[in-house]
């Protein structure tokens, strides 16, 4: 079962992608490979780098700004194959976001 | 007549019949499906054929039938062929609910995953452990029957999705997740304490049955034998709880004579057996308080001050802080107990306890003007008549 990590953090009580921070996800990462759990995973930029739009009927209306703004921004996420729920929350536990932000973990839908 | 038979069987052992069955389709909503239409052949082939020797052997053999049919009617066959191989076998096999292995304890750490919404934990374990109908657990919460019917269903939605395992926890996820169990049973008590026996279910009866369950299936775990222990300790007190008068009394003011002495003295030996234990935990100093609070003579007062101090390590709620500062205050330490209280305000606001304490502080050091209209706001939050008569009096005797 594939299940998606969702990383929602508040920008002002984070602390900044410093050398640390950065190791504590690369480290992740790599014991995630070696597990065999990792399918993806990614960083994103600020929210004031989004873009959001919705097509009504033939017209493509473009906003500035994320889908919602909350004081929590989506981060980043990672993709991770695990076969119950209960493994998956044990590595959702270990997102450094998870210390100070909030991981939501939402299993993918399986089709066919 | 088959119908009453049937709904004792179905009592009895529908989390054992549930349990097998989830354990055996990994389906939780499957499971639950094909008792349903196991139970409602029942009264077809028993009031026939009459009552077969072995009821629950009767019904998982039909269970298992219906739940291949179900597997069968499915569109996505295909995927299926591997779980109706190991049903079919089963079947053939005859299974004997008496002999097979008993998988209720992977049933309730399902059913009280923390990825479940506590209300659900709670629903989802007397439907499928105490075996009470959708209707008596939407009776339980106030709700109407549709309403939890919906919540039942979105939590077992939940699991199979979500892929919430059937499984006992490993060690390392066990005191945590065990606590979450204990906690449900616990909840579950002290609903029916509040409530008292309602619509033909006794809610404390039930969580002393499922804690009981607990310890037989998963033995030797101090947190299930001292969980136990405090639910027996204080359902020795329940028939003295309320005085003549119709108030609620403390336990140093109850008629002793109406307490249950043989769950007081298998309580205490719980709680001595989980101590010895030494891998404490906040049911054992649940319990221990409790324990303190059935002895004889005046309680230990400091002791139990300092049993909660050590609870609001496990779980630090304003509703422990506030207990630790009615202990504090009963040990003499009232300026310090009445300072703790002051800083729970903002969160304990509506909270009955929380204004009939510090009413209590305040009237002992004199300040009976302050603690005027905290007994106000008590009497008019309390919950039951004989909260209410209590604090009545208590304001009345007020200088």
């Amino acid at each position: 079962m594939k299940y998606m990590c969702l990383i929602y953090t508040d920008p002002n009580v984070t602390p900044p992608m410093g050398d640390s921070m950065n190791a504590a996800y690369f480290d992740l990462n790599r014991r995630m490979k070696e597990a065999g759990v990792m399918i993806s995973g990614d960083a994103l930029q600020p929210t004031r780098t989004a873009t959001s739009l919705r097509k009504r009927g033939d017209k493509v209306e473009t906003m500035d700004g994320p889908f919602a703004e909350t004081r929590e921004h989506l981060g980043g996420y990672y993709v991770i194959d695990c076969p119950d729920l209960d493994q998956a929350l044990h590595w959702a536990a270990q997102i450094p976001g998870a210390a100070y932000g909030t991981v939501e973990v939402r299993p993918l839908v399986v089709f066919g | 007549m088959i119908e009453a038979t049937l709904g004792r069987v179905m009592q009895d052992d529908r989390g054992r019949l549930l349990a097998a069955l989830i354990a055996r389709t990994g389906d939780f909503q499957r499971a639950e499906d094909a008792l349903q239409e196991a139970a409602a052949s029942a009264l077809v082939h028993w009031g026939r054929a009459g009552v077969p020797a072995s009821p629950t052997g009767w019904l998982l053999r039909a269970a298992l039938r219906k739940a291949i049919d179900g597997y069968r009617r499915d569109t996505t066959l295909s995927r299926h062929r591997d779980a109706i191989a190991v049903l079919a076998e089963e079947e053939a096999a005859d299974p004997d609910p008496q002999t097979i292995p008993d998988d209720r304890l992977r049933l309730i750490f399902t059913c009280c995953h923390p990825a479940l919404e506590e209300k659900s934990r709670i629903a989802l374990t007397l439907r499928s452990l105490c075996g009470l109908t959708t209707a008596q657990v939407a009776a339980v919460f106030l709700d109407a029957e549709p309403t939890m019917g919906q919540r039942l269903s979105r939590a077992k939605a939940k699991i199979a999705a979500a892929r919430i395992p059937f499984t006992v926890p490993g060690a390392e996820d066990l005191p945590d997740r065990l606590n979450s169990v204990l906690t449900v049973v616990y909840l579950i008590y002290t609903a029916g304490y509040a409530q008292g026996p309602q619509i033909g279910i006794d809610l404390c009866t039930e969580a002393i049955f499922l804690a009981r369950l607990l310890l037989q299936l998963a033995p030797d775990q101090p947190e299930v034998e001292a969980a136990l222990a405090l639910l027996l300790l204080t359902q020795a007190r329940a028939a003295a709880r309320i005085g003549p008068d119709g108030q609620s009394l403390p336990p140093i003011r109850q008629d002793r004579s109406l307490w249950n002495r043989a769950a007081l003295d298998e309580g205490l030996a719980l709680l001595d057996r989980a101590i010895s234990r030494r891998a404490p935990g906040p049911f054992q100093l649940k319990a221990a308080i409790a324990a303190l609070h059935s002895a004889d003579g005046p309680p230990d007062w400091p002791q139990i001050a300092a049993l909660y101090a050590r609870l609001h390590d496990y779980e630090p709620t304003p509703v422990i802080a506030l207990n630790h500062a009615v202990a504090l205050a009963e040990s003499g330490q009232l300026a310090q107990a009445l300072a703790q209280v002051q800083a729970l305000g903002a969160q304990l606001d509506g909270y009955q306890p929380f204004h009939a304490a510090r009413a209590d502080f305040l009237a002992r050091i004199g300040d009976s003007a302050s603690a005027r209209p905290e007994y106000l706001r008590a009497i008019a939050l309390a919950g039951s008549e004989a909260d209410r008569s209590f604090l009545q009096a208590r304001l009345s005797a007020l200088k």
